[in-house]
């Protein structure tokens, strides 16, 4: 009925996998990531924007993660949703701060490249606004948490709000988008979409990995840690009730 | 459909009648629609480029004010609970109250919004735009707005919480309903804004009352 493998679904297996799994993505983030910043100290400076195009390794791997934590947090709201799986709130209540953290990155290192590429800290631009929804996303999924008194009703009700935001992002891109083509200026901006160079590809790709692993060895101590508070306070309530 | 008849008319006499109703929402309406002015400045050239944008925002604004009582006094006072177990689904009693507040809230408003835009210099010839609008456009604020007041049932501080849920899910509406009046004055074809709008608000009438129901099944629970 549950499509997962038991050791994301029995607290006790995920607890014995997440032990060695955590350190491993840890260790293959810090190898990836390595490599990936020599590949990307020694690469040449582009032509256009000299060398700031090194913030590039570090600004498309948090943009690509602040994506894909939301869709980890909207998968693990329907699994917790759907299949009352309590691994799977915990799974999601861990994801947002970690994509609402990358948000933040990715608006912080693009507005430092865009202050000498494009003059300016910030632009109405269509991915830069919907990025911006994005981080305000999961405010919202976090306050909602934070202030429910029930954890158990907050947990559903902010699983609910998980599946609205998933409904609802690919909307707002698009609408961004037709609000920024209607408007233009901002097209100016465009990089021109050419293919990187295999001198930049690289150490992008190795740096989107290395981060990606990162967030999986953060995600998983975070969901441990939640499970070890929520054994707290369950053995606190007996020994209360004792 | 005279049960959902009769709890739309419930609905819409309790957002019409408890806590002030459209007057508490007009009345933000003209204090935003007056503060603009007074802190952009009051050359008519500059205010008239931003005038139907600005009636635009602060009407989505307004619809958020009578939100966070469109489930609580009900959940409070227990209603809710016997609403759940009349033979109308909770959703179609969750599509009532979001009708009811378009009803008391959304079509003052919509009345409203001309006045507003001319009064900061839009052109006489945007009323009948302005006022479509509105009036679809407030749809999509109700019953995106029902989502996050459901959401919030039980949590505290309730009503900003409603806010900070429900802005990103106003800012499709937004972006339409400012393109479609922008393009209107610029000259410009608006039909396909006008479009994607309606479309956004029947999505959210379909769609809406399941989250809400569902939000509220797990508030009552």
């Amino acid at each position: 009925m549950i499509p997962a493998p038991a050791f994301l679904t029995n607290p006790e297996r995920f607890m014995a996998f997440s032990r060695w799994a955590a350190p491993m993505f840890g260790a293959i983030a810090v190898i990836l990531g390595l490599a990936g910043l020599w590949l990307g100290w020694s690469a040449p400076p582009d032509y256009q924007q000299s060398w700031t195009v090194r913030i590039l390794f570090i600004h498309i791997p948090t943009a690509w993660l602040s994506e894909f934590a939301y869709a980890c947090l909207a998968s693990a709201s329907l699994l917790s949703l759907v299949w009352r799986q309590l691994l799977a709130d915990a799974a999601a209540q861990a994801a947002a701060p970690l994509g609402a953290g990358f948000t933040l990155l990715t608006l912080a290192t693009g507005s430092l490249w865009g202050r000498p590429e494009w003059g300016t800290w910030w632009v109405w631009d269509a991915r830069l606004t919907s990025e911006l929804i994005l981080f305000l996303i999961y405010l919202g999924y976090m306050a909602l948490r934070a202030s429910m008194d029930d954890e158990i009703k907050g947990a559903r009700a902010a699983a609910i709000l998980g599946l609205v935001g998933a409904l609802i992002l690919p909307i707002i891109h698009y609408s961004v988008y037709w609000w920024n083509t209607l408007h233009q200026g901002a097209s100016v901006f465009r990089s021109g979409g050419s293919a990187l160079a295999p001198v930049f590809f690289w150490p992008v790709i190795l740096m989107v990995l290395a981060y990606t692993s990162a967030f999986g060895s953060l995600w998983l101590v975070r969901i441990r840690g939640e499970v070890w508070r929520r054994r707290a306070d369950a053995a606190a309530l007996r020994a209360a009730r004792a | 459909m005279s049960r959902f008849s009769t709890l739309l008319a419930r609905e819409t006499a309790l957002a019409w009648g408890r806590g002030g109703g459209p007057m508490v929402s007009v009345g933000f309406y003209a204090g935003v629609a007056t503060l603009l002015p007074l802190a952009i400045g009051p050359e008519p050239a500059r205010l008239a480029a931003i005038a139907p944008g600005a009636a635009w925002v602060a009407l989505a604004l307004a619809s958020l004010l009578s939100l966070d009582r469109l489930f609580e006094r009900d959940y409070e006072d227990g209603a809710l609970d016997h609403l759940t177990l009349s033979p109308v689904p909770l959703e179609l009693t969750c599509a009532a109250k979001c009708f009811g507040q378009w009803l008391a809230t959304g079509a003052p408003l919509a009345l409203a919004a001309p006045v507003a835009a001319i009064a900061l210099g839009a052109p006489l010839s945007l009323t009948p735009l302005i006022l479509a609008c509105a009036l679809i456009g407030g749809l999509a604020f109700a019953f995106t707005g029902g989502i996050g007041a459901a959401l919030s049932l039980g949590a505290r501080r309730g009503g900003l919480l409603t806010a900070v849920i429900v802005l990103p899910l106003f800012t499709p509406p937004v972006i339409f309903g400012g393109g479609v009046l922008s393009a209107f004055l610029s000259g410009l074809p608006w039909t396909a804004g006008f479009v994607l709008l309606c479309a956004y608000a029947l999505a959210f009438v379909a769609l809406g009352p399941l989250f809400m129901a569902a939000a509220c099944r797990n508030a009552l629970s």
